[in-house]
């Protein structure tokens, strides 16, 4: 069997086994050592949690708030990334007048920022959205910036070869080439809007997956807090994924689509 | 310097005057690179004339600018002194290029640069594409291309999924697809297995001969440039100037034989004394 076919079925088998043993082992290492539930509850006690959760409308009213933060932070992230990013790759003089800021402003622990903009936001979705941008624009920045710079120079001589215009050295070879790099920027920056969200809900305010999370553990009630954190894996993984296949469609003819060794190949 | 004399001469009678301009016409081309520290003269007064349907290999040790030439000839880099003629139209003025005199001409690198989100037909297409040309038409004509080059079946395919030697096949018939008056080719299977080569330049030579095309091909292999080449045009390096021209008289389509003729023989043995003797 060819390894690409192998690639195709395998993790299907593999994922729910390794789950599976992975529950188990949680199930008989709680029962072994008799632990408290309100330490580390079983499997079982969390997945009736979790139900408990999902039939709740509340908990998708807040799951809507997180996904709603992080979207918006990823698009603010998103539209200023490969704006600042292409300015900075095709402007040299910028770059080098502006990379000190940029690095220093990197090297600040954002997360600590959170208190400064509920003061100035309030409790609402605007200091998540903020954060969860703030946290996604630099990864996809950085890979923009990289992508409008790495046009091989071979390629560069056929247009120029075929006396292309500047519109046309774009549209078939500049922004074809630099995809790649914002999709790379993207994958990273959605995982990176998520953290934002879910950082600032636990600063502040009264909404959220994030928030839930706080208020489960004041009510040191482990079960539920396990069933959240399940519910924003689950929210995560799906966005992710939605970049991914984004990728998938846009750029079906680069290597790290063809690959098998993609994540979720 | 009487050598380079005799041999400038050579190369005049070697080509009858014809009526209308000639394809090619290099009148003392140079090209200097200054840096700070030091000027460079890589080319030095180049003259060469090609004519229509000729197969020219310019050969020389890496170093000796043969790159840099091919580049001036592509309108890629702006030569320093001299006239670059193409049939009669001047390619340079000054240090921009004359745009409708690079449209005639076809470009093949050593690396196929193709664009890895198109597909081969696409590829092929590209510059017809951004001459304007009509879907339907630039299909057809990318087809017949193909068809010529030989990757009947791949139209359809992505550059990943091709072999060297044919990703370079892609690259030929895109240099093709505007029906260049000049194609110009910078070692172009220098990045091949000598089989892959082999074939490779069989099939240019069966290319070339049914477009009737006029060719300056740039390579470091002397057999190669012997096969191929009607005439050879050596360079010699610091500063790069043309050291001499050989004629290769072998009827055509050459086959693969050829390379086993004595004369093949004394024809490769004479250059590499030639390119040995310039060090």
């Amino acid at each position: 069997m060819s390894p690409q076919r192998m690639g195709r079925w395998l993790p299907w088998i593999s994922t729910p086994l390794l789950l599976a043993v992975f529950f188990l082992a949680w199930d008989v290492f709680v029962r072994v050592n008799n632990m408290s539930e309100l330490v580390l509850p079983r499997p079982g006690t969390v997945l009736a949690s979790l139900v408990d959760l999902v039939q709740d409308p509340e908990t998708w009213a807040h799951a809507r708030v997180t996904a709603t933060e992080t979207i918006a932070g990823f698009l603010i992230a998103l539209g200023a990334g490969i704006t600042v990013g292409a300015i900075l790759g095709k402007v040299r003089w910028m770059e080098y007048s502006l990379r000190p800021m940029i690095v220093a402003s990197q090297v600040v622990p954002k997360v600590a920022l959170i208190p400064l903009f509920v003061i100035w936001f309030g409790f609402g979705m605007t200091s998540k959205i903020i954060m969860s941008a703030m946290l996604a624009f630099f990864p996809i920045m950085l890979n923009v910036q990289l992508g409008v710079r790495s046009v091989e120079s071979g390629q560069r001589d056929v247009m120029r070869a075929l006396n292309a215009s500047r519109w046309h050295t774009f549209r078939h070879l500049e922004l074809k080439s630099t995809m790649p790099y914002v999709f790379a920027g993207m994958e990273v920056g959605i995982v990176f809007a998520i953290i934002g969200t879910i950082v600032g809900e636990y600063l502040g305010g009264s909404e959220g997956l994030g928030y839930l999370v706080v208020r489960t553990l004041n009510e040191l009630n482990a079960p539920a807090l396990f069933a959240v954190i399940i519910l924003l894996s689950v929210l995560g993984l799906l966005l992710y994924f939605v970049v991914n296949g984004l990728k998938r469609f846009f750029i079906p003819w680069h290597e790290s689509v063809y690959s098998q060794h993609d994540v979720n190949a | 310097m009487s050598a380079h004399h005799a041999e400038t001469l050579d190369a005049a009678a070697g080509t009858p005057a014809p009526a209308a301009p000639p394809k090619l016409e290099l009148t003392g081309v140079g090209k200097q690179f200054r840096t700070k520290r030091a000027t460079t003269q890589a080319l030095d007064d180049i003259d060469l004339t090609i004519t229509d349907g000729e197969f020219v290999s310019l050969i020389g040790r890496s170093g000796c600018g043969k790159t840099t030439l091919l580049r001036m000839l592509a309108g890629l880099l702006s030569p320093t002194e001299g006239k670059i003629l193409v049939e009669g139209r001047s390619l340079w003025d000054g240090s921009t290029v004359d745009s409708s005199v690079v449209s005639q001409l076809g470009v093949v690198f050593q690396e196929a640069n193709l664009f890895p989100w198109y597909s081969v037909l696409d590829n092929i297409a590209l510059p017809l594409q951004l001459r304007g040309d009509g879907k339907a038409e630039r299909r057809e004509r990318a087809r017949e291309l193909a068809e010529l080059v030989g990757l009947q079946g791949f139209e359809k395919s992505y550059p990943r999924e091709l072999s060297g030697g044919m990703r370079q096949r892609v690259a030929i018939a895109r240099a093709l697809s505007t029906h260049p008056k000049l194609l110009l080719m910078d070692e172009p299977f220098g990045a091949l297995d000598a089989l892959t080569r082999e074939r490779m330049n069989l099939e240019l030579q069966r290319i070339a001969l049914a477009t009737n095309a006029t060719v300056v091909f740039v390579t470091h292999d002397i057999a190669e440039a012997v096969f191929l080449g009607d005439r050879v045009v050596h360079l010699t390096p610091r500063p790069g100037r043309i050291s001499g021209i050989t004629h290769v008289d072998f009827a055509r389509p050459r086959d693969i034989d050829v390379e086993t003729e004595a004369e093949f023989g004394k024809i490769v043995r004479e250059l590499r004394h030639a390119l040995d003797g310039e060090e």
